[in-house]
């Protein structure tokens, strides 16, 4: 199946991201070559292989629930483009 | 001889000797950057102030007698995703332009108390999406055995910071082999470790389940006194392996008598410079002088590896990168609406390789395909442990090539995303298995550099450096 220029401006609109005209076109035309290329993949018959999350045998990692020093809240705040009283400051949410 | 020519090892000795203090040997590493930098811009940014205070210190330490560790004083170059406290980190994107971690990452901390000096951040392509370094956000890295080709990548500024002698060593990150391409391509080595060897907290995520830290060096006992520092449990990491880290020296030695060598028929199929083949068949027949035994073995998957890690590594990314919204850091672009802000932000805060992969990961976690392409490539990942795991039974370790071609040209492959993943075929099933891999240089063709890479089991980063070693003792003689 063929990806249209309406599935990527769907696509960019998920992924967070504004696209020109310019860009919608030249998603789309890479997206289906990178759709033909993983079609290689249904050349494999996988019927019978579990699928592999990741690669070491390690499950719930878990540690005592005891508190901790953790980062200053000035030091967390640093880099943040706009702060007000103590909290990340973004443009007003509910219109 | 240069001092910034020369290893970790011989640099230690010379300070324990007094024949040089860390203040001059650091000098001499910031004088060869200014001298070479502007050619090879293997640096974001240059930490020249910090590295001269650290090496005072260092100084004031030997002067009261104290011991130096083997990397005290040693100028090291670190990848700019990785964090350094008070140091600026973009990962060579415009999203993070401006971006000052507040902590170290475990393993600057490690170096940190270890010593090392580090005298910059060095550049890559932007979040490691790339193999040449030319999707840096803000300018390439050249290679510095020809200043019109690249030096591989992601991690390239990495690797032509150690060949160039602007640092003693260096830190990278392989996701698909970051570390070992571009060490091929500027013929030094690279080592990517096993999946939680090395403690990846602080390191910037890209793909979550292929992501490691390694280093690179000009020899391999250098390799293995960095190992012996950064490997580890790390409570700020929790896949990092709860597995016992030897003493990586030990394993210096040629004796390689009965040793077991696969080499895997897919890595020398189409594609491959035959004089890279015919360099990796010369490393054979001398580590079976040496008493090796090295044989034909067959990992059916490896072509379907590739595409499944592509297919994974772009997923991982696409969610690991919704965090750079412009709302706790980085770029922001102001408008009236979150939304909008959001979009834009991102829109101009990535390059185009990462905006591609986003919308790619995106598809492929999306409801329609997520059967079709997200779920086969986890089930080709364990195909592709099963190979490994097979070929694992009979042999010690495998031995192929690091890449198909030497160092391509800059601009060669740019307008060619999937050219461009493909230039990683020979690295990316390593990451998939999460193998400890390295690469090595052997020899050279037209004046570039062959690299060549040794994969072993699990946690067998012993057998790696035994390997090694031995080649390199046959390069040397």
């Amino acid at each position: 199946m063929k990806i249209t220029e309406k599935d990527v401006e769907q696509l960019a609109t998920v992924s967070r991201l504004e696209l020109t005209a310019e860009d919608v076109s030249a998603y789309t035309k890479y997206l289906n070559t990178a759709l033909d290329y993983m079609d290689k993949l249904k050349k494999l018959d996988t019927s019978k292989v579990e699928p592999a999350q990741q690669v070491l045998p390690v499950k719930n990692v878990f540690r005592e629930d005891t508190v901790e020093a953790s980062l200053e809240k000035e030091l967390a705040l640093a880099n943040a483009p706009e702060v007000e009283e103590g909290s990340f400051k973004v443009p007003r949410i509910v219109l | 001889m240069e001092l910034t020519s020369l290893p970790i090892h011989q640099l230690h000795d010379l300070m324990v000797k007094k024949e040089i203090s860390c203040l001059e040997l650091t000098r001499a590493y910031l004088d060869r950057i200014s001298q070479i930098e502007e050619r090879i811009k293997a640096f974001l940014t240059v930490t020249a102030e910090e590295a001269l205070e650290q090496a005072r210190k260092i100084d004031e330490q030997r002067a009261r007698g104290e011991k130096l560790s083997p990397l005290a004083g040693i100028p090291v170059a670190v990848k700019d995703d990785i964090c350094t406290a008070g140091i600026k980190t973009t990962c060579a994107s415009k999203i993070l332009y401006n971006y000052i971690p507040p902590v170290d990452a475990t393993v600057v901390k490690k170096l940190k108390e270890a010593g090392s000096i580090i005298v910059g951040k060095s550049n890559m392509d932007e979040f490691s999406m790339g193999s040449s370094t030319e999707n840096s956000a803000f300018y390439p890295t050249r290679n510095p055995f020809d200043y019109d080709r690249a030096p591989g990548g992601s991690s390239g500024g990495s690797a032509a910071a150690v060949a160039a002698g602007e640092a003693a060593f260096a830190l990278g990150s392989d996701t698909g082999g970051g570390i070992r391409q571009p060490a091929a391509f500027c013929g030094v080595i690279g080592l990517k470790p096993t999946y939680g060897r090395v403690s990846r907290s602080g390191l910037i995520s890209h793909a979550s389940s292929l992501d490691q830290i390694g280093p690179f060096t000009s020899d391999v006992r250098d390799l293995a006194q960095i190992l012996n520092v950064i490997c580890g449990p790390d409570s700020q990491d929790s896949i990092s392996a709860q597995v016992d880290v030897p003493d990586f020296t030990q394993s210096l030695t040629v004796d390689i008598k009965g040793l077991r060598i696969g080499l895997p028929r897919e890595y020398f199929g189409v594609g491959l410079d035959s004089r890279i083949r015919a360099q990796i068949q010369e490393a054979a027949y001398k580590l079976e002088e040496l008493g090796a035994i090295c044989e034909e073995v067959s990992l059916p998957h490896t072509e379907y590896a590739v595409t499944a890690h592509y297919i994974i590594s772009c997923a991982e990314a696409s969610s690991n990168l919704a965090r750079y919204d412009g709302v706790r850091y980085g770029l922001r672009v102001d408008t009236e609406d979150v939304l909008s802000m959001f979009k834009k932000t991102r829109a101009q805060g990535f390059g185009s390789e990462v905006k591609r992969r986003i919308m790619l990961g995106t598809l492929n976690l999306s409801a329609f395909y997520y059967d079709t392409y997200y779920s086969e490539a986890l089930k080709v990942r364990t195909l592709n442990r099963h190979d490994f795991a097979r070929a694992f039974e009979k042999y010690d370790c495998l031995l192929t090539p690091a890449s198909l071609t030497t160092a391509f040209k800059l601009g060669e492959k740019a307008e060619d995303p999937l050219a461009m993943y493909q230039s990683n075929v020979c690295t990316l099933p390593a990451n998939l298995a999460g193998l400890p891999a390295m690469s090595l240089p052997f020899g050279t063709i037209e004046g570039m550099p062959v690299g060549l890479q040794l994969i072993a089991r699990h946690f067998d980063e012993e057998t790696l450096l035994k390997v090694g070693y031995a080649l390199e003792q046959i390069n040397f003689s």
